[in-house]
């Protein structure tokens, strides 16, 4: 099989912002980024698969506070409620929401774990030049990358309660730290799924004596 | 597939950008779009009169903005008294609890971008409207391309269902005139996105300045 043709083989690099391909050779000459659209270029992202690690290993650390900690305290009647993001999703359930619950546990629960696991199994697999099923790793990535920003519901959700339900002693939400470990936990993937280099995926496809 | 390898830069070929792969431009009819034959990533589409309609959008949008921000998203009530929120309230709430990180998170997330969004692709667009060169085309699609993921006005609005789903088992709660000015925002925002085409743009650009 021989080597299909790439911007790093011909020996050019496509801009990361508007698409233009550049000559490496141009590149050098002028010292330039892209001249369409005057951004850095880069032919892959620059220490792609060290930010990832670092990324997904912080992240995955703030996911223990971020589900241990309540994210929300509800006060009525003086009683009070407190949840953690599991607890909540359980109160939707019970309360018969089933949807909703269904869409909460995807979005906070389901989603960043996938996430977590879905880009170290991309980083493993390139890191150990795994050759095979690329169009289905190429997909997980995309499909990784679009989910990812989903998880924000619950940050939405208690901004609006909080800003909402503050009638003292009958009703009043506050906010809970775990809120903030789970904020950290979205945006930090969302970096982590910018960081990774989906074109590692299939580089060096049909060079397999090369080093 | 027999390359010209000798160009300074091209656009009669476009590299993949989730796998590097290269395609030549082939000329697509408006209304279609080219894939990667490797990895399946889009490559391109055209639309009928792509700047124009995408324009329109983000003017559209923009209004919607403008309203979504002038009445109360959601209303709540409870043995007689009433509370009502506006779309920027709920950073503010963060931030006056005390959770300043989350207050600018949620400010940066639901108001800031996607104004931003509006705000470049408007700024963008009209000059071109009038046979006129934006300020800075190139930092404004740079703008645009980083902006993007941080704009979830969509993922704010399924907050808003989730948190009146919640409040309605305790308390009545009813719908402002807000949310529904907020949700055709982003709608107008996503059609503003799917009709611009990226390639038509830097071609006009280039006609604009020759
Ligand atoms: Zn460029
Ligand atoms: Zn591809």
């Amino acid at each position: 099989m021989t080597a299909p043709v790439t911007a790093k083989s011909i020996g050019a690099v496509s801009c990361h912002v508007c698409g233009l391909l550049v000559s490496n050779r141009y590149i050098a000459e002028h010292m330039a980024d892209c001249p369409r659209c005057d951004a850095a270029l880069h032919s892959r992202k620059v220490n792609s698969l060290n930010r990832t690690w670092a990324l997904l290993i912080a992240a995955a650390i703030l996911y223990i506070p971020a589900n241990v900690y309540p994210v929300l305290t509800l006060i009525s009647f003086g009683r009070s409620t407190t949840n953690t993001i599991m607890g909540g999703v359980i109160e939707l359930a019970q309360s018969g929401q089933m949807v909703i619950a269904v869409i909460v546990f995807v979005a906070s629960v389901f989603v960043p774990i996938f996430k977590i696991a879905a880009l170290l199994f991309l980083v493993i697999s390139v890191q150990s030049r795994l050759k095979v099923q690329q169009r289905k790793r190429a997909l997980l990535y995309r499909f990784t990358e679009f989910i990812g920003r989903w998880s924000m519901i619950d940050i939405f959700m208690i901004s609006i309660l909080i800003g909402l339900v503050k009638l003292q002693a009958l009703a009043t939400v506050t906010a809970g730290p775990g809120a903030i470990a789970f904020a950290a936990v979205v945006i930090i993937t969302m970096f982590a799924a910018m960081s990774f280099d989906p074109r590692l995926i299939w580089d060096d496809e049909g060079n397999d004596n090369d080093g | 597939m027999e390359i010209d390898k000798n160009f300074s830069y091209t656009e009669a070929l476009v590299a993949c950008p989730e796998c590097d792969l290269i395609h030549s431009v082939p000329k697509i009819r408006e209304g279609e779009q080219g894939r990667c034959i490797r990895c399946g990533a889009l490559l391109f589409v055209r639309h009928k009169n792509s700047l124009n309609r995408s324009l329109a959008f983000a003017l559209t949008g923009l209004m919607f903005f403008i309203l979504a921000n002038m009445f109360p998203l959601l209303t709540f009530e409870m043995e007689g008294q009433a509370e009502s929120n506006r779309l920027i309230d709920g950073a503010i709430a963060f931030w006056n609890a005390g959770y300043w990180e989350l207050g600018i998170v949620v400010f940066i997330s639901s108001v800031v971008a996607p104004l931003s969004v509006l705000l470049v692709l408007i700024t963008l667009l009209l000059p071109m409207q009038f046979g006129r060169s934006p300020f800075s085309p190139q930092f404004q699609i740079r703008l645009l391309t980083h902006l993007k993921p941080w704009a979830m006005s969509e993922i704010f609005i399924l907050g808003i269902f989730v948190a009146f789903v919640k409040l309605q088992d305790f308390a009545d709660v009813s719908v402002g005139l807000s949310l529904f000015a907020f949700v055709l925002m982003v709608a107008a925002t996503v059609m503003a996105y799917l009709t611009l085409d990226e390639g038509a743009l830097w071609s006009r650009l280039k006609e604009i300045r020759a």
